[in-house]
């Protein structure tokens, strides 16, 4: 078994929104949506300031409220890596999974469907990085299988200091960012 | 913005759910699209990015005979693979439903953006008659040219063999001059572009108004966030707590314009301390006594008032420069034309760099090299009498480029002597220069007025004829043989067809050309002809390139260290500390510093830089990139918003000091900007009837820059000049 994460290093990330950018082109996602999107959390009083710059995206959580909500049996975890994905088809389009998630990772596709991101599975399936991975100029993501200590993310994991988003909900959410 | 805020903004700014999809499909059904090609699965083409001047190596993807991504193109020595986001969303300009379709002539008065749509037939004919004119009654030098990037070679070597040397580009006196201007009085040869920064290896780095990751020349970028991700120190000076800033160890609020104190007080340390490269200033250094001595005023107690920056800090930060010296690379900035004394400002950062020893060391400044790959052989060209209109009696001493608004004031004087013709290539002039009021003003005294884009920007409504340009991903331009830290040659060659009537700019200087009965400057067939030529002449196999995009050369130091010959092509062949061609020209020898003129009361700097998802003002109507930012904001300090009574995310309009007043544009309530000053980003407030998308969102700083000042060494214009007020808004 597999289990994907993303490692994502806030210190080199610099919110260039060029994920959101590839994720739009790769997957077809139309005018006015995002699967992926950037947060600018910025603390302190001018001049003394901190700021986070976080690519985020779904958690793809292993406890993920958005499935087991789902009256269609839409919402799903894939048989690879926990990644949770949406049958198309399945949808009814009743916004549940919307209600449900933590992050507000999804949305209603103009076609009538849930749509969030899904690691691009389409890629992984084939060998390669998902495409906001893939294009980062500044090399600040790492996707990969946390069950394989040898593998990038889980090394890098490892050996930085990293936090998730609202753990509060427990999710488990799959997605670290490094500081 | 935490996620649950970030739906909400999505609802306020105005995205409808369900509108319009980016899709390819939706743009088909709108009938944008030709009928899709009977071709089916992938494939892939190499090619270059044209999103920005940057020319990054690129792979488009066609999916079943439509174009599908961009991806960058792993051979390539800027993008190593990866394009920044203007060039991954740079399909958009493809599918952009605003884009010009076919050539078009004026129906009525210039500006009114009344059109008839010709054949290129008719265009050419028009333009022809009209130059032919022009050069009987005026001579060929009344015809100018305004271009940016390598697009517009051809239209260059066309108005060269026209016979006039007034060509030009607001990357001059409106953006890096002063830079290259005072790096080449201190060291002999410009910054140049791709900067010959060696911002990876950095040990440290200090960015004065540089804000790189929100300016996203995407080597610059790749290379900032490696030295961050090696733990090199940041300094980052800056009004605004720019993205830069919050990767920096020092982070230094410094008030705008003052940064000519800074960087003297900065010296002034290193100096007083002995912390300089003394074995690389008595090498190479030219004045040094001179320049050391006239420091001895400029104390960090001195500079504390003037810039805000406290004593320590300025002496820490000095400290921290020298300890990783030569490997500390002041990085001179790109767009510099500021205050009205850039040059002198850049020749201090040149200074700084110097006493750090950092020209020509890994860390600091590399030696950029190329590969040799001769031109084209052409006939001679006409030579002027007259010389360029630009500069007369070179006022401006130092200029070494061709000055745009000296153009431009030679349009509006008829002085050294008349120009009577504009064409304008890719740059939106409206935008790219200071008072508008002047570029119209100009425009009315011209006899032609051709604009050659790719979308009905604002100064292609006020032209006489409009040539609508194929976009970059539908076209070959000129070969790219790159200056940088590797050899290297790059191609752009078309991936997908133009959709209309669009053409690529070789064809159209090349018809252009051979209606004026110059056709023995464009001896070849196509251009595919010319590539065949220039690289059978280089040794280089052209089949090659256009399988691959991109051929490198063999690599070569690029160090002192690594066994480049140190020079430095001043009159001293010295680094001038101390420069005797300033003081003969009557300038200030060693930098001085001048305070800049307050705020007026109640009224606030206006300073503006980039966004990494727009390019200058040519951006906004690319679906897929104004998806991720369709409009730009105000940027106020927390306490002046309060004061003003403003809220986040409210629209308001900037009235600049001559009345002047924007589009609405909304608020940035913010920690992170100095009170006395406010911030937009550059290239919103379209006004162009045919931009039905861009048009009407957010506020055009161009429009409020009414007052400039001119730098008196090369004629830059300075733009961070002008003070707003607000005045309410309709939400
Ligand atoms: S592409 Fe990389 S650097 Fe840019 S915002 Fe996304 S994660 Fe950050
Ligand atoms: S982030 Fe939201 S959509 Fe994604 S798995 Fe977790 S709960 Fe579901
Ligand atoms: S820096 Fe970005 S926009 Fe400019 S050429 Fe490179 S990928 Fe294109």
């Amino acid at each position: 078994m597999a289990r994907y994460a993303m490692a994502i290093d806030t210190v080199r990330c610099v919110g260039c929104m060029d994920c959101v950018a590839a994720c739009k082109t790769e997957n077809g996602v139309p005018e006015g949506y995002d699967r992926d999107w950037i947060t600018y959390e910025s603390t302190g009083q001018f001049p003394t300031l901190h700021m986070e710059i976080r690519s985020e995206r779904c958690n793809h959580c292993d406890d993920p409220p958005c499935v087991g909500c789902c009256p269609c049996g839409a919402s799903h975890i894939h048989e690879r890596g926990g990644v949770v994905l949406v049958h198309h088809d399945k949808c009814s389009g009743c916004k549940a999974c919307i209600a449900a998630c933590p992050y507000d990772a999804r949305f209603i596709h103009p076609d009538g469907y849930a749509d969030k991101c899904t690691f691009c599975i389409h890629r992984v399936e084939a060998g390669k990085d998902p495409a906001c991975v893939a294009v980062c100029p500044t090399h600040c993501m790492h996707f990969g299988d946390l069950e394989d200590p040898h593998s990038e993310v889980s090394r890098i994991l490892a050996s930085r200091n990293s936090h998730a988003l609202v753990p509060a909900a427990g999710t488990k959410p799959q997605i670290f960012y490094l500081r | 913005m935490n996620a649950l805020s970030r739906r909400k903004f999505l609802k306020i700014t105005g995205f409808t759910a369900g509108a319009a999809a980016a899709g390819t499909a939706a743009l088909r059904a709108t009938g944008v699209l030709q009928p899709p090609a009977p071709e089916r699965g992938t494939r892939t083409v190499p090619t270059s990015c044209d999103i920005c001047f940057w020319k990054c190596g690129a792979i488009a993807h066609v999916r079943d005979g439509e174009l599908w991504k961009i991806e960058g193109n792993p051979l390539d020595p800027l993008s190593e693979g990866r394009l920044c986001p203007r060039g991954t969303g740079g399909i958009g300009a493809h599918f952009d439903p605003d884009r010009l379709r076919s050539p078009l002539m004026r129906k009525h008065l210039r500006g009114e953006e009344e059109w008839v749509e010709v054949t290129w037939d008719e265009a050419f004919d028009f333009i022809a008659k009209k130059m032919t004119a022009i050069k009987e009654q005026h001579g060929p030098e009344a015809v100018a040219l305004f271009s940016h990037g390598i697009g517009g070679n051809f239209l260059k070597h066309m108005i060269k063999a026209y016979g006039s040397p007034n060509i030009t580009a607001p990357s001059f006196a409106q953006c890096r001059g002063p830079r290259d201007v005072g790096f080449r009085l201190t060291f002999g040869e410009d910054v140049s572009s791709p900067e010959r920064t060696d911002i990876r290896n950095a040990r440290c780095l200090v960015l004065i108004g540089s804000h790189l990751g929100e300016n996203m020349h995407n080597t610059q970028v790749q290379e900032f966030a490696d030295a961050v991700g090696n733990g090199a120190t940041v300094i980052v000076a800056d009004p605004r707590f720019s993205i830069a800033a919050s990767k920096a160890k020092y982070y230094l609020p410094v008030k705008p314009g003052t940064d000519i104190a800074l960087l003297l007080a900065w010296m002034h340390v290193i100096v007083t301390e002995g912390l300089y490269d003394k074995e690389y200033v008595a090498a190479h250094g030219f004045g040094f006594e001179q320049f050391a001595a006239s420091l001895a005023p400029f104390t960090p107690a001195w500079a504390y008032p003037e810039t805000g920056i406290e004593p320590s800090v300025i002496e820490a930060t000095a400290r921290e420069m020298a300890a990783h010296k030569p490997s500390t690379l002041v990085h001179p900035g790109r767009h510099a034309t500021w205050y009205g004394d850039d040059a002198q400002r850049s020749r201090a950062i040149a200074l700084l760099n110097a006493l750090l020893g950092s020209w020509g060391r890994k860390g600091g400044f590399y030696t950029p090299v190329s590969m040799d790959v001769p031109g084209y052989p052409y006939p001679e060209y006409p030579k002027s009498e007259r010389g360029k209109v630009d500069n007369p009696g070179h006022k401006y001493p130092f200029a070494h480029e061709t000055i745009t608004t000296g153009i431009r004031e030679a349009t509006l004087t008829g002085q050294p002597y008349p120009v009577k013709g504009w064409w304008v290539y890719a740059t939106n002039l409206i935008h790219a220069l200071p008072n508008e009021a002047e570029t119209i003003k100009a425009i009315q005294n011209l006899d032609l007025m051709v604009v050659v884009d790719v979308i009905p920007s604002e100064i292609a409504g006020w032209a006489d004829v409009v040539l609508p340009e194929s976009v970059y991903l539908e076209r070959h331009d000129d070969l790219n043989v790159e200056w940088f830290r590797e050899p290297f040659i790059a191609l752009r060659q078309p991936v997908v067809p133009s959709p209309h009537e669009q053409k690529p700019n070789w064809w159209i200087a090349k018809s252009m050309a051979e209606r004026l009965g110059l056709g023995a400057y464009f001896p070849w067939k196509d251009i595919e002809e010319y590539f065949q030529h220039r690289l059978t002449a280089a040794g280089l196999s052209y089949e090659r390139l256009k399988k691959d995009g991109i051929i490198r050369g063999v690599k070569q130091p690029v160090y002192f260290a690594e066994g480049v010959t140190p020079t430095f092509p001043t009159p001293s062949g010295k680094i001038e500390f101390m420069s005797p061609q300033l003081q003969q020209a009557g300038f200030d020898p060693v930098p001085v510093y001048h305070r800049p003129p307050p705020a007026p009361p109640g009224s606030y700097r206006l300073l503006f830089g980039r966004s990494p998802v727009h390019s200058f003002s040519r951006t906004q109507s690319n679906r897929i990139l104004s998806d991720m930012m369709p409009e730009n904001e105000v940027w106020v300090n927390t306490d002046i918003a309060r004061r003003h009574g403003l809220t986040h995310g409210q629209y308001v309009r900037l009235k600049n000091q001559d009345g002047v007043v924007s589009n609405r544009v909304r608020v940035k309530v913010t920690e992170r900007i100095r009170p006395e000053c406010v911030y937009i980003v550059h290239g919103f407030g379209h006004t162009a009837r045919g931009l039905h998308h861009a048009a009407g969102k957010g506020a055009s700083d161009a429009q409020l820059i009414t007052r400039y000042a001119t730098d008196p060494l090369m004629g830059g214009t300075a733009m961070n000049m002008n003070f707003v007020t607000f005045e309410p808004a309709e939400a």
